[in-house]
């Protein structure tokens, strides 16, 4: 903890501004209203569209969220980490759909990029644009080198997969090869040559797609052999949104699934009376809490110490994705015949939660790089 | 800038104090090595040599620091934590009187009257009188209001006779904690709570008889007693009021061995041999030493992913232990620390369960084999750890406890 605030930097402000996060969340997205934007259609073979209200996304870019962690002199707010991290565990309470979280990763990448083309992105970024990160390859890896995108004379070629929230995006912020390593590029969202397939996916709360480039023109934010040395700087951050976001829908899930154990009963007692129910609940909370202070640790450490960010945030979305997973089957199992319905509001966190534990690698990936850094490289 | 508080100041102050003072007082070696905690103190010698440390600790203000000074306190505000963060930093050994540190001492402010207080909480901080805790019977673990032992009032006296269990320190306590029933009729309000002088009542009235662990080590003991007199001026609480008085202990018990324990002081072993069986990188180093295939376990996969996984744990208990103290980041006051002890015992028996796994068929040897790995410490340890999953409430009576305080579940049975 040395060389950090012992509160994580977590000051009367960032608790304004989540507190004003949690009632904007509380007006708009009560579970019936979520359930009844993104889930009204059960039908398997619906039409593949992107369920969210483009204004509030609006509403939520005049209270400033996606500026929150800008720096001032790209017309952001500059706040620490933190503050984003707190937005972004109220938005996975919230199950919001919208472009925030992408668009918080893009500002990361691109405040790491270091450039004044992406000091520009940023500004647009700050001002409300919404941008998202395209930098897995078709197998879903985005280590060193891994894109199916090509750079060449100013253009991308190829394919990149599983891109976070593509349809609520106005712009792309892409990893692509060149001669001379990875670069990053910015796309516009309706530039000519570029066509946005999305994906069939079971998280009704987001949406994600394959972005074809046949030749597209792109502004060069991170030059060729920057791209994986920016994505490695910003790692980090973007590991503690995908973390709060899993902390937020994990705090749902149990908030929920208690409620349902006092009211609910059988054998004449509310369920919450059986320990069968009761303890693996406590194990939900006793999860969700670790996760939550892994995470703003890991937050907490991009800003103040930053040579252990990345070792924290690995812990952070370690203890998040499997406390996602654990959270999510417990709520379905303890609300019974019903949590097995598209009728109760559960189902749709329980995607979420399926959706964020593999966002940006797994608990075993995560665990796996740290015991490279802690224990060393395996022998072979 | 924000000017410093009076306060603040002082505590500043104290806590230079605190660190001047054990830079040029370290007490040096033990005669014999430490057990990993007070509660496993085998050795008189031991006791003796501990006894000497906490009561020079005590005269120079760093142990007792926010008692009132009437009752042989330093008389200070949130100073107790400072000092105990001094004594860790710097590797002091651990305080022997945790029992009456930790639970007879807070009690016994809260509920003593005014000579109880003077005449016991001096010695108490000072570690002349070694406490016992007298809660647990053979009917009355998890189920504690279940007691059996019985006061009868005899006048200015009560006639106690009865049988406690698992009396950690109580072949060297001069004083025990003593919960037992008054009336039959009534399992709660049925139940008295008195400070007894166990120690001069040895042979009169009182026999304590060591009960030797599944690791074949002794370190608690059954205390049985047969017509032992005490005077009714040792009674804290109303007749019938014991329970409440036991609430007291209990919410101190779980705090102490949760958070800031108020007892603490060092990790002897971390300073003897280099290995704390509780900790992972203790862990990491065994997996390094013990081969496994063409490398060690170290190499192997599995094992690689368990151990982060138990450093993940760690690191989530110190940073729970850190936004407990953060009100804006938690939205239940006790909800983290109620946590700690369920999730610190549990961490600590996964780990020894996973050096058994790392060690293979060196685990198998015993701590008297000289060729056992870490001199066998590691499956002493895996044993050892169930006392902490079963003693001040088990695993199961904790998630009880977090299921309805916390999160308002139905009160089981």
């Amino acid at each position: 903890m040395s060389g950090q605030p012992e509160n994580f930097g977590f000051g009367e402000d960032e608790a304004m501004l989540r507190d004003a996060a949690r009632r904007f969340f509380q007006d708009h997205y009560g579970a019936d209203a979520l359930h009844a934007l993104v889930a009204g259609d059960s039908d398997l073979h619906r039409p593949n569209v992107a369920s969210w209200e483009p204004d509030h996304w609006r509403q939520v870019v005049e209270l400033g969220w996606p500026a929150v962690c800008v720096p001032e002199a790209q017309g952001g707010v500059g706040m620490p980490l933190v503050a984003a991290v707190a937005l972004a565990e109220e938005a996975g309470r919230a199950g919001f759909p919208s472009p925030l979280l992408s668009t918080f990763q893009a500002a990361f990448l691109l405040q790491a990029c270091d450039t004044a083309a992406a000091r520009d992105a940023l500004r647009d970024v700050a001002g409300g644009n919404a941008t998202t990160v395209a930098m897995h390859d078709r197998r879903g890896a985005f280590g060193a080198g891994a894109t199916d995108v090509t750079c060449a004379d100013g253009r991308l070629h190829g394919a990149a997969s599983f891109v976070q929230e593509a349809r609520k995006a106005d712009r792309f912020l892409v990893r692509a090869r060149h001669a001379d390593g990875c670069g990053l590029y910015l796309v516009e969202a309706g530039a000519d040559g570029l066509e946005v397939a999305p994906d069939a996916i079971v998280d009704l709360t987001r949406d994600q797609a394959t972005l074809s480039f046949h030749g597209v023109e792109a502004v060069e934010v991170a030059p060729p052999g920057w791209g994986d040395a920016a994505l490695d700087r910003a790692l980090p951050a973007m590991l503690c949104i995908v973390s709060a976001d899993l902390v937020g829908a994990g705090e749902w899930l149990l908030q929920t699934t208690v409620e349902y154990a006092r009211t609910r009963t059988q054998f004449d007692r509310p369920l919450g009376f059986f320990q069968a129910v009761k303890h693996p609940l406590v194990n939900c909370m006793l999860a969700i809490d670790g996760a939550k202070s892994l995470t703003y640790n890991a937050a907490c450490a991009v800003d103040h110490e930053p040579g252990r960010a990345l070792g924290y945030a690995r812990m952070a979305k370690a203890a998040a994705s499997d406390m996602a997973v654990s959270t999510a089957s417990r709520a379905v199992q303890f609300h019974g015949g019903i949590g097995f319905t598209w009728e109760c509001h559960v189902h749709v966190f329980f995607k979420r939660q399926m959706h964020g534990q593999v966002l940006l690698g797994d608990a075993r990936h995560h665990r796996a790089l740290l015991a490279d850094e802690v224990i060393g490289v395996m022998a072979a | 800038m924000a000017i410093p508080s009076s306060e603040d100041v002082e505590r500043r102050e104290f806590r230079a104090y605190c660190r001047e003072w054990l830079a040029n007082n370290h007490p040096g070696r033990p005669p014999v090595p430490l057990p990993l905690s007070q509660l496993l103190i085998d050795d008189p010698r031991a006791v003796e040599w501990l006894q000497g440390w906490q009561k020079s600790a005590y005269d120079a203000g760093l142990v007792g620091c926010d008692y009132p000074v009437e009752y042989g306190g330093g008389g200070r505000t949130d100073c107790q934590a400072i000092a105990n963060e001094e004594m860790h930093a710097a590797k002091m050994p651990y305080l022997v009187n945790i029992v009456g540190m930790g639970m007879a001492g807070p009690t016994i402010l809260f509920h003593g009257n005014e000579n109880v207080k003077r005449e016991l909480l001096p010695p108490l901080l000072s570690a002349d009188h070694i406490w016992c805790q007298g809660f647990s019977e053979p009917g009355a673990g998890s189920d504690l209001a279940n007691q059996q032992t019985f006061a009868r009032r005899d006048g200015d006296h009560w006639i106690v006779n009865g049988h406690k269990v698992w009396t950690s320190l109580a072949h060297f306590a001069d004083w025990m904690i003593l919960l037992c029933r008054t009336d039959r009729g009534d399992k709660y309000a049925g139940l008295s709570y008195f400070v007894v002088p166990i120690k001069a009542a040895l042979g009169n009235g009182v026999t304590v008889r060591p009960l030797i662990k599944m690791t074949g080590e002794t370190g608690f003991n059954q205390v049985l007693f047969d017509d032992l007199v005490v005077p009714d001026r040792y009674r804290l609480g109303a007749v019938g009021e014991g329970w409440k008085v036991a609430m007291t202990t209990l919410t101190h018990e779980r705090g102490a061995a949760a958070l800031v324990n108020p007892a603490s002081g060092g990790m002897p072993l971390e300073e003897e041999g280099g290995v704390t069986t509780s900790s992972v990188s203790s862990l990491v180093d065994l997996a390094r030493s013990q081969p496994r295939g063409d490398g060690t376990a170290a190499d192997d996969a599995g094992i690689r992913d368990e151990l982060m996984q138990m450093l993940v744990r760690q690191e989530a208990q110190k940073q729970n232990v850190r936004r407990a103290r953060v009100p804006a980041l938690t939205d239940h006051p006790t909800r983290l620390p109620l946590q700690g002890k369920v999730t610190g015992s549990e961490l600590t028996q996964d780990i020894g369960a996973l050096a058994c796994r790392i060690e293979g068929m060196g685990s198998t040897l015993a701590v008297t084999d000289e060729r056992a790995p870490a001199g066998g410490l590691y499956p002493l340890a895996y044993m050892n750890s169930f006392g902490g999953t079963i003693a001040a409430g088990t695993s199961e009576i904790q998630r009880n406890i977090l299921g309805e305080r916390v999160l308002g579940l139905a009160k089981s049975k």
